[in-house]
């Protein structure tokens, strides 16, 4: 039996994008964290420190995201842990996620002019102090376009979590087209949502680094 | 909790890996070709097209920029036959790929063309070169050495992104995988191989370009 192309069926993929803005919120949220850590180890002195997160950097941004979603996913069985779709993309994007931004930040940190590195520590602050109050503040700035830049990645990406089953905006549009059998204007809809999300971001990621390119000199 | 890996059941089936695995590469090279192709046409028009051809360009690369590659996929393999077109699973991952790489080279070349000092193509012009000769030479190939680097790494993420055409199952590598897991139940194994395999061709691929740098572009070392 074919259903009409109706209100329900558009309620239906609109209200599942709450869950591409959520698995991307979560995602963001633990990217940015162990990002952080990431983005610090790439800087750091020591030598070790820096060889494992380059290679975790490596490693997650030479493999598809969709070869890290199935490992979290059937890995996490191998441990013994009973993982639903949810939990296993939230986890395989956070991980992705950290990869990206962790390399993107460590640019920024790099940014900052050294002289201002020396400088807090001739004023006798330590690594945390340095860091906290110097380094990182002035990095941030420059770190917001990039950002906000991979937001758009990232909400782009979790439409993979449909593959493994997750019922986010592209699933349900998928399991729409399998009740309709209209998947141009299924699928050109789902296109459109995404797009309400990302372009915003776009073009607010564009602005951001035309502000911060243009008073500099 | 212990789980004994057994890789045996995923070597068995190496045949089928390798072959998968060379459909990605020749995807993923179709791709990159005929993307570079589109996207140097659609930075010309870009930069120097009439109003409603710059317009029309503007659309395709902001759109594609900001839909999913996964969404890009299922209307162009589901949507397209709708409008009577029907291409094999395989033609609709190549002509996803590269309607999707045409979109984001176009904006990284179209940065190339712009950082082309305007006195460069006076001079060309003023040397006697045609238009052409200026766009080919002055413009184009200086600008490709700019963004090549950037160029390379949207290539390899391309590459990468490859993977997401097994869900309307072009047999590539990914593809075979999802074969082989429902076949010998050990997909964790099968899926430690195949990304082993992804990292592989993500290295081969960079050596390849390094390569490629070299001998296209290696003349601006040369002085």
């Amino acid at each position: 039996m074919i259903r009409p192309f109706g209100y329900n069926e558009f309620l239906f993929i609109l209200t599942a994008a709450q869950w591409t803005l959520a698995l991307s919120a979560i995602a963001f949220l633990g990217g940015a964290i162990v990002g952080l850590g990431i983005a610090l180890a790439r800087t750091s002195t020591i030598k070790p420190l820096r060889l494992a997160s380059t290679s975790y950097i490596q490693l997650f941004q030479g493999t598809p995201l969709l070869m890290q979603l199935f490992l979290v996913f059937f890995g996490a069985t191998v441990l013994g842990f009973d993982v639903n779709p949810w939990a296993a993309a939230a986890l395989g994007l956070t991980l992705n996620a950290s990869a990206f931004l962790g390399e993107i930040w460590r640019g920024c940190i790099q940014a900052v002019p050294k002289g201002q590195w020396e400088a807090a520590g001739a004023l006798g602050l330590r690594y945390p102090g340095r860091m906290m109050y110097v380094i990182l503040p002035q990095a941030a700035k420059i770190a917001l376009p990039p950002t906000v830049g991979f937001l758009v990645q990232l909400i782009k990406s979790t439409s993979l979590a449909a593959i493994i089953g997750f019922t986010e905006l592209t699933r349900a549009g998928q399991i729409i087209n399998n009740a309709t059998f209209k998947p141009f204007l299924v699928f050109s809809i789902v296109a459109a949502i995404y797009f309400a999300m990302c372009w915003p971001l776009s073009l607010l990621s564009t602005y951001l680094e035309r502000r911060l390119s243009a008073p500099a000199r | 909790m212990g789980y004994s890996f057994q890789f045996g059941p995923v070597f068995e089936q190496t045949d089928a890996l390798l072959a998968g695995a060379w459909l990605t590469v020749q995807l993923s090279i179709g791709a990159m070709v005929l993307g570079l192709a589109v996207a140097i046409l659609c930075a010309l028009g870009r930069t120097s097209g009439p109003k409603p051809v710059r317009w029309l360009i503007t659309a395709y690369v902001e759109v594609v920029r900001n839909t999913p590659f996964l969404v890009q996929i299922f209307l162009v393999f589901f949507g397209l036959p709708a409008a009577g077109i029907r291409l094999s699973p395989d033609m609709a991952a190549l002509f996803a790929m590269v309607v999707n790489v045409g979109a984001y080279a176009t904006e990284i070349i179209r940065a190339g063309i712009e950082s082309i000092h305007k006195g460069q193509i006076e001079a060309g012009l003023a040397l006697g070169l045609k238009r052409l000769q200026v766009f080919r030479y002055v413009v184009l190939k200086p600008a490709l050495r700019t963004v090549y680097p950037a160029l390379t790494s949207q290539f390899i993420l391309l590459m990468l992104g490859s993977s997401v055409v097994s869900a309307i199952s072009a047999e590539e590598l990914t593809s075979i995988a999802n074969n082989i897991q429902s076949q010998t139940f050990r997909s964790f194994e099968v899926y430690i191989v195949v990304t082993v395999i992804y990292l592989g061709l993500a290295l081969a691929f960079s050596a390849a370009f390094a390569a490629i740098q070299r001998v296209a572009f290696g003349y601006a070392d040369r002085r």
